[in-house]
C-alpha cells in the first residue's frame, strides 16, 4: 500500500533527472571527448600536456598565484565581517541582502569597469589622496588591480557561508567555554574557528574557482596585457577556434575544482557551510 | 564602547568597499561630457537617449525575457525535483545532490564552454534557445539549494495526515507542503532571476551572433568605450530593486508593531 505514491513521487524528478544528465554530464563528457583528441579524433594527451608549454604555464601561474592572494584576503577581511553580522541580531537578514545581493542588480561587467574610473591616474581615489597630499596610487593594469577586482567581485562568496556557520554555533557551547575559564581569545580559538571550518572551507572554494578561472576581471582591470589562464581558455575557443586545445587547458582547470570539491566534501560533509 | 565603534566602522568601510563603483556608476550616468574621465556637468540627456536606442532596448528585452523564462521553469523543475530528492534512498540522494552541485561548483568558464560544445554537436541554432537553456541548468542548482532546507524541516507527518482525512495527493501537497516550502520556493526564484541577470561568462559561450544581453553588449562596447545610456539604464534598475527592496522589508516590520 504505501510503496506506490513513493515510486510516483519519485517520477516528479524525472525532468529534473533528465534534465542534468542532458545539461550537466553529457556537456563534461564532452570537454573530456575534445580535450582528449586531436582534429582528427584520435586519441591524444596533447592537449592537456600543453599546460606546460610556457605561455600557457606561466598564464597558469600567475592565475594561481592572484587567486591565492584574492583567497587569503577575502577570508581575512570576511571573517571578522561575518562574526560581527552575526552577532547584530536585529534585522540582519535585510542588511545582508542589502549588502551583498542587491550590488547583483547593477551589471558585473560595469561594476568592475566602475574600478578603472575610481583608480586612474587622474581618478576619484587618486584626487581624493591628492587632497590629502598623499602620494599617487598607479594600480590599473597591474595585477594589483586583478587581486582588487577579484576581492571585490567574490567576497561575497566567503561572507556568506561563513556566517552561516558561525550562526549554527550553539551560544551555549559559547558560554560552557567562557564558564570552564577561556578568555575570549581561547573562546575564538578553540571554539568558534574549529566549529566555523566547514563555512571557510566552502568560502575558500567558492572564492578560488571563479577567481581562479576568471577572463574578464583580467580583460576589464589588467590592461589586456596580463594573461589569465581563463583568458587563455576563452581566446581557444572564441577567437581560435581551437576547441581541442581548450577543452584539454579546461581539463587541466577541472583537476583543481576536482581538488577542491573533494576538500569540500570532506571538510562540510552536512552542507554546513553552505551558500544559501 | 570601543569596540562597538570599531566594527561600526569596519562595517561601513566594507559597504563602501561594495557600493563606490556602483555610486561612481550612477554619478557617470548624470555626466554631460561623454567620457568617464572627466566631469562636463549634469545632464539627464542619457536618461532620454535610452529610451530611443534600439539595441539597449532590445538587449534589455531579452535579458528580462530569459530571466524570467529562465527562473520560472527552473523553479518549477527544482521544486518538484526536491520531492522526488526527499523520497530518494541515502545512497542516490547523495548522487543526484552531487550533481546538483556541479554547476554551483564548477567554473563558470568550463560550464560555458561544456554547453557550448554540445549545443554545436546537436547542431542547434545558437540564439535566445541556448542561452536559455543554459541559463535554467545553471538556475536549478539555485532553486534545489534554497527549497531542499524547507523540505527537510518539515514534519513529514502532517502531508500524512492530510491525505489520512481524505486529501487527495496533489491537494494535500498544495494545502499542507506547499504553503511551508514557500518561503524556500520564493528565496530559490528570486535567486535564480539575479543570477540570470547578472551572468556573463555562460552566456558569453552560448549566445549566437546578433542576439545580445546586456552583459554581452556592454562586453562588446568595453573597447570602443561604454555608451552612457547603459549607465543611465543601469542605475534605473539599481534604484526600481532598491525601492522594491525598501517596500517589501517595510511591511513585515509594521506588522510586527
Amino acid at each position: 500500500m504505501n510503496k506506490k505514491p513513493v515510486s510516483k513521487k519519485k517520477l516528479l524528478g524525472t525532468p529534473y533527472f533528465i534534465w542534468s544528465v542532458l545539461f550537466i554530464i553529457i556537456p563534461l563528457c564532452m570537454v573530456f571527448y575534445y580535450g582528449l583528441t586531436d582534429k582528427s579524433g584520435a586519441f591524444t594527451l596533447e592537449n592537456v600536456l600543453a599546460i606546460a608549454l610556457p605561455e600557457h604555464a606561466k598564464a597558469l601561474w600567475i592565475a594561481l598565484g592572484l587567486s591565492l592572494i584574492a583567497t587569503v584576503i577575502c577570508l581575512l577581511l570576511a571573517y571578522p565581517l561575518a562574526m560581527i553580522l552575526c552577532n547584530k541580531k536585529t534585522g540582519k537578514q535585510s542588511f545582508i541582502v542589502l549588502i551583498f545581493i542587491l550590488p547583483m542588480w547593477m551589471n558585473f561587467l560595469l561594476r568592475t569597469l566602475a574600478w578603472q574610473t575610481l583608480l586612474e591616474k587622474t581618478g576619484v581615489i587618486n584626487n581624493i589622496l591628492g587632497f590629502f597630499h598623499l602620494p599617487p596610487l598607479s594600480i590599473i593594469n597591474t595585477p594589483y588591480a586583478i587581486v582588487l577586482g577579484m576581492v571585490y567581485n567574490f567576497l561575497p562568496f566567503m561572507v556568506l557561508p561563513i556566517y552561516n556557520a558561525l550562526s549554527k554555533i550553539d551560544s551555549n557551547v559559547i558560554n560552557a567555554a567562557k564558564d570552564l575559564g577561556a578568555n575570549s581569545f581561547q573562546v575564538f580559538w578553540k571554539v568558534t574557528l574549529p566549529l566555523s571550518i566547514p563555512g571557510i572551507i566552502s568560502g575558500i572554494t567558492m572564492v578560488f574557482i571563479p577567481a581562479l578561472t576568471t577572463f574578464v576581471i583580467s580583460k576589464l582591470l589588467g590592461g589586456s596585457k596580463i594573461l589569465l589562464i581563463g583568458n587563455v581558455i576563452e581566446e581557444e575557443f572564441t577567437q581560435a577556434s581551437n576547441w581541442h586545445l581548450g577543452s584539454g587547458l579546461s581539463i587541466v582547470l577541472m583537476l583543481f575544482i576536482i581538488v577542491n570539491m573533494v576538500l569540500t566534501a570532506v571538510f562540510d560533509k552536512d552542507g554546513e557551510g553552505s551558500f544559501l | 564602547m570601543i569596540k562597538t565603534t570599531a566594527q561600526k566602522i569596519y562595517i561601513v568601510l566594507i559597504f563602501i568597499f561594495l557600493y563606490a563603483p556602483i555610486a561612481t556608476l550612477m554619478v557617470l550616468s548624470f555626466n554631460a561630457s561623454k567620457t568617464r574621465a572627466k566631469w562636463g556637468g549634469f545632464t539627464l540627456k542619457w536618461y532620454s537617449a535610452l529610451f530611443r536606442n534600439d539595441d539597449i532596448m532590445q538587449a534589455l528585452f531579452n535579458t528580462l525575457l530569459i530571466a524570467l523564462i529562465a527562473s520560472v521553469v527552473s523553479t518549477l523543475i527544482g521544486t518538484v525535483a526536491c520531492i522526488a530528492i526527499m523520497n530518494l534512498k541515502k545512497r542516490s540522494r547523495a548522487v543526484v545532490i552531487g550533481i546538483t552541485n556541479i554547476p554551483m561548483l564548477n567554473a563558470e568558464i568550463v560550464t560555458g564552454i561544456s554547453l557550448m560544445l554540445l549545443f554545436i554537436s546537436m547542431g542547434l541554432k545558437f540564439g535566445l534557445g541556448t542561452i536559455l537553456l543554459s541559463h535554467i541548468t545553471f538556475c536549478i542548482p539555485y532553486v534545489i539549494l534554497s527549497v531542499m532546507p524547507r523540505m527537510k524541516q518539515m514534519n513529514p507527518y502532517t502531508y500524512e495526515a492530510a491525505l489520512d482525512l481524505g486529501a487527495g495527493p496533489v491537494y494535500g501537497f498544495f494545502k499542507v507542503v506547499f504553503p511551508e516550502i514557500l518561503p524556500g520556493v520564493l528565496s530559490g526564484f528570486l535567486m535564480a532571476f539575479t543570477m540570470s541577470i547578472d551572468d556573463f561568462i555562460i552566456t558569453h559561450f552560448t549566445k549566437g551572433a546578433g542576439v545580445d544581453t546586456l552583459s554581452t553588449k556592454i562586453y562588446t562596447e568595453v573597447k570602443k568605450g561604454i555608451k552612457p545610456e547603459m549607465y543611465a539604464l543601469s542605475t534605473i534598475i539599481f534604484m526600481t530593486v532598491l525601492i522594491l527592496l525598501l517596500l517589501v522589508n517595510r511591511r513585515p516590520a509594521e506588522k510586527k508593531k
